[in-house]
């Protein structure tokens, strides 16, 4: 074959792979809406994804200082029980399907292909629809909140028969929205793992990733696992709501546990989808701050993989009162537990590798910092929780509602805002101002501790979750809970106004941003320009990439 | 060099999309899988405390006079019909093998004939398997015209081979009610 022909055909495949690169490259780019609506751009999508997530952030911020509000004294103040109840299971399905999983899609939209060295995502097409499902998706759900007889009511977890027998004539438009959203996570899924297991650039072996795409990489492999199961839960609600099959009915023969099984065996690993990619967004920021190599990049790797391994053998946890038998109990504590192996070792990576370290406190590392910190105290109560006579005490009470913060407020939210400002220099061009990043981190820090602390003690103290009116007893802490949760709900105002001011100027970043931070995203120039690494990149192993190091 | 480096990727693209769909494809098998799975676990475990819902036949290994274990009769309502059901015996005491009865009262509030259906529930679940019953009024729905009382013996029998500890057994039934297509059926039994 001459050189002419190997050109044509791989241009061909190229536009095959990577069509919407062809498609701005001849100018014929539409502009305008239709730009965005059409953007095969795996920086355009990110971008959209990020907003897309940060408008959620907001709505179902909102619902959570209704919530707030309503329980800022005992009585019934502001709605009535039934809104109520609206408010506390779509609080729950934005934030976790609408703000924090598209927020993680995003930044491995625009991330993963800089990092690996990728003109583009592998399949651009794919990844402009999997994005416009969500806005879909999300439309969908809000508006069943105008329908007769009200939005979903019966909980995140939308438990059976409550969500089927006992449930509102909007459920049908409930289980489409989440239909939605899952095909879309799961496409999303398809796109991250072709993109790294075929286009990395030459020589970037697997084990010379950064953890933010070996993270990622195992959090797709988590999707494409459980977001079948969730579809299948969701389709057999559909089925016993309008076709009188009994899956979960037990007047026919069906069975309401069942519903639970099938719905943990998606949810404990769902926990981790939103975790994992800030496992990975820490491990990056950490050691750029801290000015040192990461310490025990493999064994991150390995205990990334383990936790993944081990989400799948633990979901009964959620379910220590159902009456299972003692065996049972017995097995999900102790795997439960045994998660906090893992887990432990990457804290003390973390730690480790700020130990002696040339550490500076950006807003970036502040939030990582933070995450570090408050992440483990979620984790602590995750272990308290696995223990299972201390769940009977605990079950379905605000001490489960603290945990459960603590992970995915400090937690994964924290490390999504590390990582945007992180990344803001080489989005924008521009850095995020610091004077407003740490009002943003400190008034963010203060604000979640105040909200969520508290609700440890009233947990403790016998608070049962998803109420609107309480026992005189709780007053105290739920006041300061509300105090708590409108400052944080009106601290992330700031980071709205950071962005805004990145994106129209400030001070002007370089191509390679922080002084200790890795990775090719930082060989392109800041702002990143719309087309990168049409050649792939040479691979030069950096501080943190074992390569370097079986070299000596 | 750079392009076959893009020729690699498209087909290991094309690769990896068809794997992962494979992956996708038996993880929608697997969770449809789980329904029968389910039902055959809890069969044998007796996991989520269910009975057999067909007559059994009464087993004749003997009766251990040495145990005795108590018998709980729950009875609660799931909304929707307008039925009281009572345990006129709440609690039987009776040596493992041999056969007792409770009876249960079934009354119908309202002035419609209606139907209904006690599903019944075994705690602690590891009972569930050695709870027998020869006759039980929960194998088939129930009808009732309005205002009428309905006595309904259910016949049992708790196997010798339950666990020595456990010592008291709670037998619940939930009352539904039944659909109308069901109820058509009912009528023609
Ligand atoms: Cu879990």
């Amino acid at each position: 074959m001459t050189p002419e022909t190997t050109q044509s055909v791989s241009q061909h495949s190229v536009s095959d792979v990577a069509s919407g690169h062809d498609a701005h490259a001849h100018g014929h780019a539409p502009t305008g809406l239709m730009r965005w609506l059409l953007t095969t751009n795996h920086k355009e999508i990110g971008t959209l994804y990020m907003l897309f997530s940060l408008l959620m952030l907001f709505i179902g911020g909102t619902m959570a200082l209704v919530i707030r509000a309503e329980l800022f004294q005992p009585g019934l103040q502001y709605v009535q029980p039934e809104f109520f109840n609206q408010m506390t299971t779509m609080h729950g399905l934005i934030m976790v399907f609408g703000a924090i999983m598209p927020a993680f899609v995003g930044l491995a939209n625009w991330m993963i292909p800089l990092q690996v060295g990728a003109p583009d995502m592998a399949l651009p097409r794919l990844n402009n629809f999997s994005f416009w499902l969500l806005p879909v998706a999300f439309t969908t759900l809000l508006a069943t909140l105008f329908m007769e007889g009200g939005g979903p009511n019966f909980g995140w977890t939308f438990y059976a028969p409550l969500s089927t027998t006992y449930a509102p004539p909007s459920t049908n438009f409930f289980i489409l929205s989440i239909h939605l959203a899952g095909i879309s996570s799961i496409l999303g899924a398809i796109n991250i793992i072709a993109t790294i297991l075929n286009l990395r650039t030459p020589g970037m072996r697997l084990m010379d990733m950064s953890l933010f795409v070996w993270t990622w990489l195992i959090t797709a492999f988590l999707l494409i696992a459980v977001m079948p199961v969730l579809a299948g839960v969701v389709t057999m609600m559909l089925l016993d709501i309008n076709f009188g099959t009994s899956f979960f009915d037990a007047a026919g023969g069906g069975d309401p546990v069942l519903f639970q099984h099938l719905f943990w065996f998606f949810g404990h690993p769902e926990v981790y989808i939103m975790i994992l990619p800030a496992f990975g967004i820490v491990s990056l920021i950490v050691p750029a701050f801290a000015r040192k190599r990461l310490f025990g990049y493999a064994s991150m790797v390995y205990a990334t993989a383990s936790i993944a391994i081990l989400s799948f053998v633990v979901w009964a946890h959620h379910m220590f009162t159902v009456g299972l038998p003692l065996t049972a109990e017995l097995f999900f504590m102790y795997s439960t537990m045994l998660i906090a192996v893992p887990t432990g070792v990457k804290v003390f990576n973390w730690i480790a590798t700020l130990f002696r370290g040339s550490i500076s406190f950006e807003t970036p590392m502040l939030f990582s910092l933070g995450f570090i910190v408050m992440f483990t105290i979620g984790g602590l109560s995750g272990v308290m929780l696995a223990i299972v006579p201390a769940d009977f005490q605990y079950h379905d009470t605000y001490f489960v509602v603290a945990h459960f913060h603590y992970v995915l407020v400090p937690g994964a939210l924290f490390a999504i805002m590390a990582a945007a400002y992180y990344w803001m220099p080489k989005w924008t061009g521009h850095y995020a101002n610091e004077t407003l990043g740490k009002w943003h981190f400190w008034l963010s820090v203060i604000g979640v501790n105040l909200t969520f602390f508290p609700m440890h003690f009233s947990g403790l103290a016998g608070m049962p979750r998803r109420i609107p009116d309480y026992a005189l007893q709780f007053a105290d802490f739920n006041m300061l809970s509300s105090i708590g949760g409108f400052l944080f709900g009106f601290s992330q105002l700031i980071f709205v106004w950071v962005v805004i001011k990145a994106v129209r100027g400030g001070v002007k970043a370089p191509a390679k941003a922080w002084e200790g931070a890795e990775g090719l995203e930082w060989a392109v120039p800041s702002p990143a320009p719309l087309h990168t690494f049409d050649t792939p990149p040479e691979f030069v192993p950096e501080r943190d990439s074992p390569s370097r190091h079986s070299d000596h | 060099m750079t392009v076959h480096q893009s020729t690699d990727n498209s087909s290991g693209v094309k690769r990896t999309v068809r794997n992962t769909l494979f992956a996708l494809v038996a993880m929608v098998g697997f969770t449809i899988a789980l329904v029968p799975l389910y039902d055959v676990f809890c069969e044998i475990t007796g996991l989520n405390g269910k009975t057999a819902d067909s007559a059994q036949v009464i087993s004749a290994t003997g009766v251990d006079t040495s145990r005795t274990v108590r018998v709980q009769l729950v009875t609660r309502s799931a909304p929707g019909l307008p039925w009281r059901l009572e345990a006129i015996n709440q609690v039987v005491t009776v040596h493992p093998g041999e056969v007792a009865q409770a009876r249960f009262r079934f009354t119908n509030t309202s002035d419609q004939r209606l139907s209904g259906r006690a599903v019944p529930s075994v705690s602690p679940s590891q009972g569930a398997r050695h709870f027998r019953k020869m006759q039980c009024f929960c194998f088939q729905e129930q009808w009732l015209a309005g205002g009428e009382s309905l006595e309904l013996p259910l016949v049992f029998q708790v196997d010798p081979a339950l666990p020595d500890d456990v010592a008291t057994l709670t037998l619940a039934y939930t009352l539904y009610p039944m659909g109308e297509e069901i109820a058509l059926g009912g009528l023609h039994d």
